[in-house]
């Protein structure tokens, strides 16, 4: 059974192997596509959205200004932008948009709709909830010269920028429909995107049919699609094997893999990459005994990550051990430099004598506490059981307390916790979308561990201002060990992406997060 | 009668405004902030002034007085108010998703019921017999089998054998009868089967008792076909608390088939419920249990009086 099951994950892998020919084929126009949503949307504006889940409803029906290629990821490219120009000194972006876009109700795209959906997301009105307004701080000004020309002038230098115009959550939107209403995308949809709205069953699906009038010529290559909403991994497995779901584009465990890949054989298409969600061990600063540096540290120097991403991998989405920036990705710390930190050492056993050692100090050897999770099996659960083993090795005695995100919320919020497992949601490398989270806590709602730590601001301003990547990366990397040898808080282990989809499914672009390239414009089906 | 029903239908709303108030008390004392969750759920970087600004935008800064008034005076007027999770209004989120509830409580029940009189009679009229005897390992079955689990082995046998699966998104039954059953069936009979085996038992334990009765003796020995004495007197009166077990069986199953509704992928009430409690959404959450509770209070009142109809002896309104 196991060499089996060992076959057709070979025979899986190679399929993925070989999928890049299959996709030299020439795309099919038309067809129905039935994919898979695993959590259902509150309301339609990604502006005021961070869950994938409003993404793989809305971003069908709209365009962004720019977007990252997914076949050169980290790569930029243009959507409603046709071509830009970033001035010397940083501080101009000037965009050339295409000419003759439509939204979806008729109304001709024009530069004034892309001022009107930047000035939402850098200044939101009175009611209107913008996620993004922090990130467009730097924006001083943004002119419409012409209807195809629009100039953002900043204003201070900001690397991060051009990530910043690609993220898929800036969606455009009608500067009418905006000024007619400026919640109207929360509940409404008129976009410029490949697909219009056909209906949403609440509870049930999202529905979409081809934008006959979609800018890029010969895009979309389907007539139509219906995304239902399948909550539970059980369900939605069972709807890829039976057919009624051809994929599911965020991803599933490796036991879900490894049970699809015994149940389909060849007819199911494995893609795999690391991704850019990372789980977080968290200290309460305020709280003693984890006010004092030595605990805290302790505590992160007797998780041996490195041996934990092999057992965990195999039985969860956690694999890839890393610091602050998602391994493997431009300014990620090289591993050589990573191990030098405290809680990446690879000799583990000398690692927990020296931890044993600053509980001692701290007076602390018989330390217990309270380890706040969320109650989601994947992958928080193993992560939690895992931290609990860990440092049951050094004397400690953790009680796991797994919890509903509304009291899990309100404990992290109050304060009321010790230890906890946090998250990064990220949708790309760029350090400073990451680094946001370890900002002073007077100065971030994202900063549970409630600490203020100036040199760790300084460090992130000096990258985000800096133009040079190498100087970047040496502050990066500064950020990084100033935050491990404080150890207010440490990523655990970096997520693993898994994709499956029936290999009848073409033209999607697998990339490290599951937020990008859901806009199924070069989706196709080959049947 | 007409009295007896009034009666009971007037009852209802003081019954109805002890819910009302003990759900929305009780659901302010849960930690959690739906704005929180809502907006920082995720990882959203959002300053508090967002936060404050829903809060107040959803109405959640006024005192709970406050918020209690209204929500009283909106169920007075038959509002139950808007979710603060899809900011659509609570009685549409419950309508969607009612209908596929109730379909598959009446289908449940109809299969139950065709499948348990039966199997109840032939026990208690074999008693003791090879009969009663599969008729008892059957039921036994039934009850310690979750229906979540016995729903996973329909649907993977269905997969296994037939390579196929039911539909799982839902179409009305008046659109498309096929697509609605071919659904719908299949969880009908999974929660079927345990809603089946607790009223074979039932009435195989009370006609067991009834069949004991002296005017069964008398029946017998006035020359009556056993046939008749059986379906005639034994069974009608036998079915008094089957049909109270089936009243409430029927209610549970209109808010109660979370697992089940998982596994199929139904979008139901149930699974509604569980979402709206993991997001502290209190609006829905009073909406559903006020629902669910209207039926209960309906189906109890209808099984008493189909209590009347089943035993001439019970008369209501004198």
């Amino acid at each position: 059974m196991k060499r089996l099951l060992l076959g057709l994950v070979g025979a899986a892998v190679l399929s993925l192997a070989a999928a890049p020919q299959a996709e030299a084929q020439q795309p099919k126009r038309g067809g129905h596509f039935n994919f898979a949503i695993s959590a259902e949307t509150p309301q339609y504006d990604p502006h005021g959205s961070d869950t994938y889940a409003t993404l793989h409803f809305s971003s069908p029906f709209y365009s962004t200004l720019l977007r990252y290629n997914l076949s050169k990821f980290p790569e930029i490219e243009g959507d409603l932008a046709k071509s830009w120009t970033v001035s010397p000194d940083k501080l101009t972006y000037t965009f050339t948009l295409h000419d003759g876009v439509k939204f979806h109700d008729g109304t001709p795209f024009t530069s004034e709709d892309i001022k009107a959906t930047y000035d939402r997301l850098r200044n939101p009105a009175q009611g209107v909830v913008s996620n993004r307004r922090a990130t467009f701080a730097d924006i001083a000004s943004i002119e419409t010269p012409n209807p195809t020309t629009v100039v953002f002038k900043l204003s201070k230098a900001n690397s991060s920028m051009l990530d910043h115009f690609a993220s898929p959550w800036n969606t455009v939107y009608s500067a009418k429909d905006l000024a007619s209403d400026p919640n109207f995308p929360r509940t409404k949809v008129n976009g410029t995107g490949p697909f219009t709205f056909v209906e949403h069953v609440k509870g049930s699906h999202v529905a979409g049919k081809r934008n006959d009038s979609y800018f890029k010529k010969g895009l979309p290559y389907l007539d139509s699609y219906r995304g239902i909403f399948t909550l539970q991994a059980a369900a939605m497995l069972n709807a890829l094997q039976g057919g009624q779901v051809l994929a599911e584009f965020r991803g599933v465990s490796p036991a879900d893999r490894d049970r699809m890949v015994a149940a389909m054989g060849d007819k199911l298409r494995v893609e795999e990459s690391s991704w850019t969600l990372n789980l977080l061990v968290l200290f309460n600063t305020e709280k003693p005994p984890f006010n004092d540096v030595r605990v805290r540290k302790a505590l992160l120097m007797a998780i041996d990550r490195w041996g934990g991403s092999q057992g965990l991998s195999k039985i969860s989405t956690l694999r890839a051990v890393g610091g602050v920036v998602r391994p493997g990705s431009p300014l990620a710390t090289p591993e050589a430099e990573l191990v030098k930190l405290p809680g990446f050492s690879k000799d583990i056993k000398a690692a927990r004598a020296e931890a044993r050692k600053l509980l001692k100090e701290a007076g602390q050897e018989k330390l217990k506490f309270v380890l706040w999770n969320r109650n989601l099996a994947m992958p928080y659960t193993p992560a939690g059981i895992f931290l609990v083993d860990q440092w049951r090795q050094i004397g400690v005695e953790v009680e796991h307390k797994q919890s509903d995100t509304g009291p899990y919320i309100a404990a992290m919020r109050s304060g009321n916790y010790e230890v906890a497992i946090d998250f990064s949601n990220l949708f790309n490398d760029d350090p400073t979308l990451s680094l946001t989270k370890y900002l002073s806590a007077s100065k971030n709602p994202l900063n549970l561990a409630r600490y203020d730590d100036a040199e760790i601001d300084k460090l992130y301003e000096l990258q985000l201002r800096e133009t040079d990547l190498q100087k970047r990366r040496a502050h990066i990397m500064a950020l990084e060990k100033r935050l491990f040898d404080q150890a207010y808080q440490q990523p655990l282990l970096w997520w693993h992406r898994i994709v499956l989809s029936h290999k009848t499914v073409m033209g999607w672009k697998m990339s490290p997060s599951h937020n990008l390239g859901q806009d199924l414009a070069e989706v196709w089906l080959n049947q | 009668m007409l009295l007896y029903t009034l009666k009971r239908l007037l009852l209802t709303i003081p019954t109805l405004i002890g819910v009302a108030v003990l759900v929305f008390f009780m659901l302010r004392v849960v930690p959690g902030d739906i704005v929180e969750i809502k907006l920082r759920g995720d990882g959203g970087n959002v300053t508090q002034e967002v936060v404050d600004q829903e809060r107040k935008r959803l109405g959640l800064d006024r005192p709970l007085i406050v918020q209690f008034g209204d929500y009283m005076w909106g169920l007075a007027r038959g509002d139950l108010g808007v979710s603060m999770w899809t900011e659509r209004p609570v009685i549409e989120e419950i309508l969607i998703r009612l209908e596929l509830s109730l379909e598959v409580a009446i289908l449940a029940t109809i299969f139950a019921t065709l499948i348990s009189i039966p199997l109840g009679t032939a026990a208690a009229l074999f008693r003791n017999t090879w009969i009663d005897y599969v008729v008892r390992i059957i039921t036994i079955g039934g009850l310690s089998i979750p229906s979540f689990w016995f729903g996973m082995i329909i649907m993977l046998t269905l997969l296994a054998l037939f390579n196929w699966l039911p539909p799982i998104t839902f179409t009305p039954i008046y659109e498309d009868p096929v697509a609605n059953l071919s659904q719908l069936i299949w969880p009908a009979l999974a929660v079927g089967y345990r809603y089946c085996a607790v009223t074979a038992r039932m009435i195989r334990s009370s006609l067991l008792e009834v069949l004991a009765e002296d005017y069964i003796r008398t029946a017998r020995a006035k020359g009556v076909y056993e046939k008749l004495v059986v379906s005639r007197h034994a069974l009608r009166n036998a079915l008094l608390p089957a049909i109270t077990v089936m009243g409430l069986e029927f209610a549970f199953l209109i808010g109660g088939l979370v697992v089940t509704e998982q596994v199929f992928n139904l979008n139901g009430i149930g699974q509604l419920f569980v979402q709206s409690v993991s997001r502290n959404d209190f609006m829905l959450i009073q909406g559903m249990v006020i629902i669910i509770a209207c039926f209960y209070v309906v189906i109890n009142l209808a099984v008493d009086l189909l209590y009347a109809v089943f035993d001439p002896r019970i008369r209501y309104g004198n």
